[in-house]
């Protein structure tokens, strides 16, 4: 008997676009049996191929299904740092599900059969953080003379602090924000990712004796030759992606135009939404639009709804994209959740110019139609503009976002280090060492804009590198 | 990030300005003339970015001359020795090149005569000749005047009303000045329209000039883009690129009105906590 996939419960989409509360509330004990139960534990399962760390999918599904949900807890944190974090923003429809058997072959992304693994990982990961189930610790006498700076404390500093911290190494996270979780607390919305969900990690290494210290800009305030000469053995580098790109088109610097990375910061790290009990404001409009197919594009055309809930506006956020749904590189379900709560989409739409108005704020998006033409290096069909389609769309708010490069402060003060076209600090595959002996980096530093999961494998295999050169 | 020290610059008419001294080694350990902090006073404050306008080494102290204008500079003024910030990062921003120019003018105004403090007694000891215009709305207004001109080989005095100095502008005495004899540098901090009438007489003369601007920024270190300005045509962040640029480069129309963005809802929280 082929049984349905468990649909997850979630807040509705009439009351969730009035708060930032989280909106996937997740399988309960029953409802994550059930989904297990479907898992056809393949004797050759693919699924973990799918996996950038290669968790062992098939082992931690079989748990479950044996209501050892202990065991499946360590099983997933063999080989992943955060699986509460991770069930909840990993694109497993690209990754473990879209090489789940039950995904028909030739899809782009998983089938909607396809065991929900990320659902089964975020119930696992989840009975783990609330029972405190801590991973064993097996710290090193002879390591204990070691101190490691790691620069950035999101997914990919979190990751590698923790696994050296759990050898007995002496960590030190330097944050330039007031805040940890770097792209996890400013960049994902809390009603995707809640910050207790974050805190409980963070809290996990400060219990392994790893010292956060916040406001603090290497670069400017220390440089990595300082760091050294400070006393640190090694030095990791997870300085994210956080350079917003615009668009480059007339009027862009029009008041009310945003770039992803302003409006989703004010919003989520410095709660503009409780203005003005939180003292930082942020605007919104009546024509929103936002400019992106990505996941940032989602959060902030979801966050931008919700603030004019909020605000008791007319729900009426739209989102523009070049391409098509199917090329959108955001997760399906965040494409879905976008729909649910009301989101307009206006695909095969090219921006070309902003109009202002006297005061200097945005009014009008001017745009040309396009169509898609041949696939270009991505692999997705490049969009080709249509001579003579050019029309208005009102807009009152735009939020620019069409991607993020490499920071560049550390980089840019650093002239040893060695970085390659797109500013990404260029490092040994396997050991993740940098240009500059001693020096490591992971993370979208290395990689553009990639996922949680992607930067913890990159950190894991830095923390074994620095692990081995310790012993 | 603990207040040392505080001293009420100026407090009269309406117009409050007030010192802080603030304990950061790290921060006092790598400042230099032209950078700024980022601070936030309370856990739910705002982050708002303040030139440094001097850095003890030895002391690990930096200091912070603000006038109270907004929510935010308010509750600043408030704090009192023994207090201690929420939030403070630095030193940031590119520092101001420090070099021998030849003969500099600085030109000050309001509050932004306490930020070119810092550059004009390092302009001094690369050996520049150093004129000073400082420009206020009255004599009462007026502050640092004893230190700057300690740091200048010149100094002038500018009063709308004429109550000290020359009644005036401080472009007029800049363009005094030009049309006199040849300068190879101005420096400029002050409110936007001043630094934009001294970017135009300036150009007229063809002098090099350097304004440091007061962008909203968010993060600073270069991530949101809310400071960008337009700058000879090219979108710049003040806070990695700048905060001094080229004056008869900056596109000051777009400066002033994006500035202007939050004024709602700036009016609104201070209405909604006069006492804060």
């Amino acid at each position: 008997m082929k049984k349905e996939p468990v649909k997850v419960r979630e807040a509705s989409a009439e009351t969730r676009v009035g708060n930032f509360e989280e909106v996937v509330k997740g399988y309960s004990e029953e409802e994550a049996l059930l989904e297990a139960s479907r898992c056809l534990q393949c004797k050759n399962p693919l699924c973990s191929s799918g996996c950038p760390v290669g968790i062992d999918i098939k082992k931690f599904i079989f748990h479950i299904t044996q209501k050892d949900y202990k065991s499946a807890y360590f099983t997933i944190r063999e080989k992943s740092n955060f699986p509460s974090i991770c069930g909840r923003v990993c694109p497993a429809e690209y990754q473990c599900r879209k090489e789940c058997v039950l995904t028909k072959k030739g899809s782009p992304f998983a089938s909607e059969q396809a065991i929900n693994i990320h659902f089964l990982e975020r119930f696992a990961g989840d009975f783990g953080k609330n029972n405190n189930l801590d991973v064993p610790v097996e710290k090193e006498e002879k390591f204990s003379k070691f101190k490691v700076a790691v620069v950035g404390s999101g997914p990919a500093g979190l990751c590698c602090a923790g696994e050296l911290a759990r050898k007995g190494i002496k960590v030190d996270i330097f944050e330039s924000l007031h805040k940890t979780g770097g792209v996890l607390r400013y960049g994902i919305p809390p009603f995707r990712l809640p910050w207790d969900v974050l805190d409980f990690e963070i809290n996990y290494l400060k219990k392994l004796g790893v010292s956060f210290i916040t406001n603090f800009l290497v670069g400017k305030a220390r440089t990595i030759k300082e760091l050294f000469a400070q006393g640190y053995s090694k030095i990791f580098l997870g300085l994210g992606a956080g350079v917003p790109s615009f668009l480059g088109i007339k009027g862009e610097n029009l008041c009310n135009i945003y770039s992803v990375n302003e409006f989703l910061t004010r919003v989520n790290l410095m709660s503009a939404y409780k203005f003005p009990e939180f003292q930082t404001p942020v605007n919104i409009g009546k024509n929103v639009l936002i400019v992106g197919g990505g996941n940032t594009a989602m959060d902030s055309a979801r966050v931008a709804l919700r603030l004019q809930k909020l605000k008791g506006l007319p729900l009426n956020t739209t989102i523009v994209y070049r391409r098509t749904e199917i090329e959108m590189p955001a997760r399906r379900l965040e494409i879905e959740h976008a729909r649910e709560e009301g989101i307009k989409f206006e695909f095969l739409v090219q921006p070309k110019e902003f109009v202002g108005d006297e005061q200097g704020f945005v009014k009008k998006l001017i745009c040309l139609r396009s169509k898609l033409g041949e696939p270009d290096s991505s692999g997705r069909r490049r969009p080709v503009i249509i001579e003579g389609s050019e029309f208005e769309l009102d807009c009152d708010l735009c939020v620019i976002a069409v991607g993020l490069k490499a920071n560049q402060i550390l980089i840019n003060a650093t002239p040893e280090l060695k970085t390659d076209k797109y500013s990404d600090v260029i490092v040994d595959s396997e050991s993740m060492e940098s240009s500059i002996k001693g020096v490591f980096a992971g993370g979208d530093i290395v990689g553009g804009e990639g996922t949680v999961i992607e930067a913890m494998g990159m950190a894991k295999k830095a923390s074994r590198a620095i692990i081995d050169e310790l012993s | 990030m603990k207040v040392i020290n505080k001293k009420i610059i100026n407090d009269v008419g309406g117009v409050k300005i007030t010192q802080l001294d603030i304990a950061s080694a790290d921060i006092a350990s790598k400042a230099l003339p032209g950078q700024f902090v980022m601070l936030m006073v309370s856990e739910k404050g705002e982050r708002i970015p303040l030139t440094l306008v001097n850095a003890d080494k030895d002391k690990g102290v930096v200091s912070l001359i603000f006038q109270e204008a907004g929510f935010t500079t308010k509750s600043l003024g408030k704090l009192n020795p023994g207090d201690i910030l929420y939030s403070l990062v630095g030193p940031l921003g590119h520092p101001t090149e420090i070099k021998k120019y030849g003969k500099v003018i600085l030109v000050g105004g309001g509050v932004g005569i306490a930020e070119i403090l810092p550059v004009a007694r390092a302009l001094k000891d690369a050996a520049n000749h150093i004129t000073t215009i400082l420009g206020s709305r009255n004599k009462d207004l007026l502050i640092l005047e004893a230190e700057l001109k300690n740091a200048s080989d010149q100094i002038y005095i500018m009063t709308d009303d004429g109550s000290y100095g020359r009644k005036g502008f401080t472009t007029d005495m800049l363009k005094e000045l030009l049309s006199k004899d040849k300068y190879d540098l101005i420096y400029s901090v002050g409110p936007i329209p001043m630094m934009k009438r001294v970017a135009l007489v300036s150009r007229e003369y063809n002098t090099k000039t350097l304004v440091s601007l007061n962008a909203l920024m968010v993060d600073a270190t270069g991530m949101c883009g809310c400071c960008r300005v337009s700058v000879s045509g090219e979108v710049k962040f003040s806070c990695v690129d700048g905060p001094d640029f080229d004056g008869h480069g900056v596109d000051w129309e777009e400066l002033e009105k994006r500035n202007k963005v939050y004024s709602i809802q700036e009016k609104h929280i201070c209405r909604l906590f006069p006492e804060a």
